[in-house]
This record gives C-alpha cells, sequence and structure tokens, in this order.
C-alpha cells in the first residue's frame, strides 16, 4: 500500500483532512480538534508511523502552525502532519501517549511558543528559566532587557 | 668601619609580608574545572600537557569551595546566569574571574538575545578580560599571567601590563 493510498484512506476516515505532495513529501493537514485521533491512527495503522522525527511550531502571524515530522521505519516512509491553532488561545491534545518522544518536544514548543498541550504529563519551561515572562519565538515577543535605539522600530 | 655592617645575613631573602602572600596566591591560582561552551575546549587544552597550566601553578579543582579562579569559557544564558552566581559566591576570598571568550566579554554573537547576559561582568566582577573566538591556549596563558601581576601588584589595578 503506498503512501498516497493511506492518505486517502485518513482522509475518508477523517473528513476534515487534506493532504497534498510538497516536493518529495506528503503533508496531511487536520483541524486540530482531531489532532490526537489522527496522530493515534496514523501511529497504529498502515505503514505505522512509529517515529517521531520532530514536533515543531511556526508563527504565520495570523495563526501558529504546529508540524509533526513523522517516519515509519520499516515501510520506510515519511509524512509531515500539519494543523492551524488559534494565536490567542493555542491549545491542542498531546500525542505523548503515542509518542514518548513528543514530551519534550511539546515541552519545547510550549517554553518558546506557549501552545498549551493538554493531558502532557509535566508541561513546564524545559530551555528557558522558570521565572522568564513571555514565548519568545513568537512574532510579537518584545524583549523587555532589549536596549531602544533611535530611528529603530 | 662602615655604618651599616653586614646589613643582611646570607641565603635570607627581605620582604613584605603582603609580598609573600600575594606571591603564593598567584603561585597556586587554583581554577574551578567549569566550561559553560566551546571555549572550553582551549581550556582543556590549556590544561593539557602541550600547554600545561601546571607551570604557573593552576590545578583544576572539582568545587567551587577550593578554587580561587574561575574561568568562564562561554556564553551565560539567563538560566544559566544565577547557576554561574552561586557558584562564584560559593568560592572562598581571595578569589578572581577571567572572563574567556567574545561571549563572556560582551555576549559575543548573542549579544541582545532574548536568552543571554550580554558580558559575564553582569553577574560577576572581571578580572581580566579575554577576546578571542575562540582564544587560543597561548592567549589564555597570557590572561593568566596578566592576572598573576594583578595580584602581585594590587594597588595598580586596571593597569595592563
Amino acid at each position: 500500500m503506498n503512501l498516497e493510498a493511506f492518505l486517502t484512506e485518513v482522509k475518508s476516515r477523517f473528513p476534515g483532512a487534506s493532504f497534498e505532495q510538497a516536493g518529495q513529501d506528503w503533508v496531511l493537514r487536520v483541524p486540530a480538534a482531531e489532532w490526537e485521533a489522527v496522530a493515534g491512527y496514523l501511529a497504529g495503522h498502515g505503514p505505522r508511523f512509529d517515529y517521531l522525527s520532530s514536533l515543531t511550531a511556526v508563527d504565520r502571524g495570523d495563526r501558529l502552525e504546529l508540524v509533526l515530522h513523522l517516519r515509519a521505519l520499516a515501510a520506510g516512509e515519511r509524512l509531515t502532519v500539519k494543523t492551524d491553532l488559534n494565536r490567542e488561545q493555542p491549545e491542542v491534545a498531546s500525542v505523548t501517549g503515542i509518542w514518548k518522544t513528543a514530551n519534550w518536544h511539546e515541552r519545547e514548543v510550549y517554553d518558546l511558543f506557549g501552545v498549551v498541550f493538554r493531558g502532557h504529563p509535566k508541561l513546564r519551561r524545559i530551555l528557558l528559566a522558570e521565572d522568564f515572562e513571555g514565548h519568545p519565538l513568537r512574532k510579537d515577543y518584545v524583549d523587555p532587557r532589549r536596549r531602544k535605539v533611535e530611528g529603530q522600530a | 668601619m662602615d655604618l651599616i655592617h653586614a646589613p643582611f645575613v646570607p641565603g635570607v631573602i627581605q620582604t613584605t609580608v603582603d609580598q609573600v602572600i600575594n606571591w603564593s596566591r598567584k603561585s597556586s591560582l587554583w581554577y574551578m574545572l567549569y566550561g559553560i561552551a566551546c571555549c572550553s575546549i582551549e581550556m582543556m587544552a590549556t590544561g593539557a600537557s602541550r600547554y600545561d597550566f601546571d607551570r604557573f601553578g593552576l590545578i583544576y579543582r572539582g568545587s567551587p569551595r577550593q578554587s580561587d579562579l574561575m574561568l568562564v569559557t562561554g556564553n551565560v544564558n539567563l538560566k544559566m546566569a544565577k547557576v554561574l552566581k552561586q557558584l562564584y559566591d560559593q568560592m572562598a576570598e581571595p578569589k578572581w574571574v577571567i572572563a574567556v571568550g567574545s561571549c563572556a566579554v560582551s555576549g559575543g554573537p548573542f549579544r541582545g538575545s532574548y536568552n543571554m547576559v550580554d558580558g559575564v561582568d553582569q553577574v560577576v566582577p572581571v578580572d581580566v578580560y579575554l577576546p578571542g573566538c575562540p582564544p587560543r591556549p597561548e592567549a589564555l596563558l597570557d590572561a593568566v599571567l596578566k592576572l598573576q601581576r594583578k595580584i602581585m601588584r594590587p594597588q595598580r589595578q586596571g593597569v595592563a601590563s
């Protein structure tokens, strides 16, 4: 079963999902509400995406995009899964129950972007100090320590 | 007859207590084994046999309580700054600090970053600033020699040579 056929099957099961080919990779877009359900399905069916390569986020200005890179080691397939989150209150279900690796990845996304992962076992900052205020990789983050230079925005 | 007859006993050196104390301090600068970034690799190279810190009385210690010298060998982020300050406070007086490399001197390429300290002198007092990215072992040895000169002549602090 090739990946495209499997993704068609995923789409029929989760109507909110869509997929496209970007270069050599397949990108699956899902609604945030189905994030964990789709992840669980990908891990257990078809090529079985058993390896979480990375989980990160991108600030698109009007929304936060969550990006998940998966690999199916036995089948030799790889897949990118994306979802859009509300920028004001970014919240999504944790996938730590599916891939243990997601634990630190989600903590990093929480630390730098402020995405709250529901059901995460220990969601606290991982890179920055505990008392750090704000989420610095968001485009609207302003460093309070930054010196103001005249004529500079 | 001479006014002062045989003023010095042969084999005895006369000096001041301060001089002796300073001499002993500069001759056994035990540094804390504490590396926080890539400049630590140069510190290790300087400590190893080719450059040999031991020649100058520098021996690494695993505990801040036994250390006289802190080599800040890398970029200090806000999280590490608290640890660094605590380690510095744990060192017994007298104690000295060398800021090794551009990051420790001024923040280096990370200057102005949201999580970085722009120069370790914002956290602890620095005795010798050693620029370089990273400074070579010879430069680190030179910084140590400058510090030793500073220890011997505390009244001339701030004078480079």
